[in-house]
């Protein structure tokens, strides 16, 4: 086994074995997107349904329109914990551990952000499951074909949680952030109701933070792939979102810019 | 101890100095935390760095790392540019640190198999290499336990079995006696100086505690990030007229102090 595949194998084996001993993260990861599930759709679900749109070949509920909302919430959330996870990490020094490992920086962080991804992914087949027990209108394929779609979501998530840990070091404050930046992402997104739907109200500035939203193109791209069919705007905006932010974070962690959080204070 | 070095690793090279420092100057912002530092580590040998609070070592050993970079001056390991190799350099050094670094939430050995993954070993030789380097210290039912029920002071020691886990060949230890009572010090101090002759590893020790590296080949002390004075134990007393290496290192800070090196 290369160096670089046994450090990659040790990240991933040190981010599945801290989930398991933190239950509560692992409850509320699942809790969560279920308690909207339940409480939304089955309240909304005679209320609200979703006209003939692409993907959907027939007219939908609103609980089967929000699945894939409530799935990127999943890997939201799961991108912006291992994002707090690694400032605690930074804060408790084990950071250094990663960074003097004997392969390249960039590479710890890659093989951060599929530890990440690995976990999203697991989550969102967790919750799929559930959401199948609900008796949601899955098609029978979709555990197939959303994998690369989850994958690819859940890394890009990741990415940009890492790429937030660059600018905000401490951990009360990043949980702050988290909250921040998960709650707008949501909602204005598609998650809950289709663009054109919020075009067709007049609130034409919800539609223009849609379109800059990198979230609701992760929704749509997980939408469409439920499906078995696919969005390519939604794939290039989600390969291209999750890109930039590796890429920034990377840069951001570079020593040269001492993102350690050392100050001259603290010299010994 | 058995050699746990990955057979990826290139040959050794016995010849010149393992670590080799040149002018190595590092300021954040106005402050100088160090300025024109150069020193060398010889293999077999125990390197101290002695320095009060805010001396440079620490900051020395960040750049010494990787984890931070010089304003200027170069850094050789085994023979190679540390810039220009910098993994190379890693995977031949077992670091303490001065902050702990462990996971308290899992056992001792998830992090020591940890370590080892990140290092390239893996499966029984992993086991063996942790099973041997805990045995060394005295640590050898602890694996099990989870390092949150540990004391200060043996997690110091189970840092300290962790760095020496892929046979290094350059210890850097930032105040690795650090929480440990005076029985533990000595029983390490001694351990570490037999380790560093028996397998010719190149150690370089930051203290501030002068009494346990008086038994080092050679003792650098830094002050306000300059060298101020550098040699074997004997020659700093002998040059500062001190009848034990505290009192000559303690003349040696006033001295530099004054600005007027011993």
């Amino acid at each position: 086994m290369t160096p670089w595949f046994s450090a990659l194998s040790a990240i991933i084996w040190r981010e599945f074995l801290r989930f398991r001993f933190q239950t509560s993260r692992l409850v509320s990861a699942i809790v969560r997107p279920t308690l909207w599930l339940v409480v939304f759709s089955a309240g909304f679900q005679n209320i609200l349904g979703v006209s003939i749109t692409p993907p959907y070949e027939t007219y939908v509920t609103y609980d089967v329109y929000m699945l894939p909302g409530l799935i990127g919430m999943v890997l939201l959330f799961q991108g912006m914990q291992s994002s707090l996870a690694l400032v605690f990490d930074r804060e408790a020094g084990m950071l250094r551990l990663l960074l003097t490992a004997p392969v390249p920086r960039w590479f710890v962080l890659l093989a951060k952000l599929l530890a990440s991804a690995l976990l999203g992914v697991t989550q969102a087949y967790v919750f799929l499951l559930i959401a199948f027990l609900f008796q949601v209108d899955i098609p029978p394929l979709a555990p197939a074909t959303l994998l690369p779609a989850l994958f690819l979501s859940s890394f890009t998530l990741a990415a940009l949680g890492l790429l937030l840990t660059v600018y905000v070091r401490r951990m009360e404050n990043f949980a702050g952030t988290m909250n921040f930046v998960i709650f707008p992402a949501f909602f204005f997104s598609t998650a809950l109701y289709p663009a054109w739907k919020v075009q067709e109200s007049g609130a034409t500035w919800i539609v223009w933070l849609i379109r800059i939203n990198p979230f609701a193109y992760v929704v749509e791209l997980l939408r469409f792939s439920t499906y078995g069919t696919l969005n390519p705007l939604a794939l290039a905006v989600t390969i291209v979102a999750g890109a930039v932010a590796f890429l920034l974070a990377a840069w951001g962690y570079d020593p040269q810019r001492g993102m350690l959080g050392r100050k001259a204070r603290d010299e010994g | 101890m058995q050699d746990t070095r990955p057979v990826s690793q290139p040959a050794i090279t016995r010849s010149g100095a393992a670590l080799d420092v040149r002018g190595l100057s590092k300021s954040y912002g106005r402050i100088k935390a160090l300025d024109d530092v150069s020193f060398a580590a010889e293999r077999g040998s125990v390197t101290a760095l002695l320095g009060l609070n805010g001396a440079g070592k620490t900051t020395l050993f960040q750049i010494l790392t990787g984890l931070f970079v010089a304003d200027r001056g170069t850094v050789q390991v085994l023979g190679e540019d540390f810039a220009a190799r910098p993994t190379a350099a890693l995977a031949s050094m077992g670091l303490v640190f001065q902050q702990q670094v462990l996971d308290l939430d899992l056992t001792v050995m998830h992090n020591l198999a940890f370590y080892a993954g990140l290092h390239g070993l893996r499966g029984s030789v992993a086991r063996d290499a942790i099973a041997s380097c805990l045995g060394q210290l005295g640590l050898g039912d602890l694996g099990p336990r989870q390092v949150r029920e540990l004391s200060g002071g043996t997690r110091r020691k189970i840092e300290i079995a962790r760095a020496l886990l892929t046979t290094p060949e350059i210890l850097l230890l930032d105040e690795p006696s650090s929480g440990l009572d005076t029985g533990s010090r000595r029983a390490l101090v001694a351990d570490l100086f037999t380790l560093a002759r028996e397998r010719d590893i190149a150690v370089l020790w930051a203290t501030h505690l002068v009494q346990e590296i008086e038994e080092a080949s050679k003792v650098i002390v830094l002050h306000r990030g300059r060298i101020v004075a550098e040699g074997s134990p004997s020659d700093l007393m002998a040059r500062s007229g001190s009848l034990t290496l505290e009192a000559a290192f303690l003349s040696v800070a006033r001295t530099g102090q004054e600005g007027a090196a011993a």
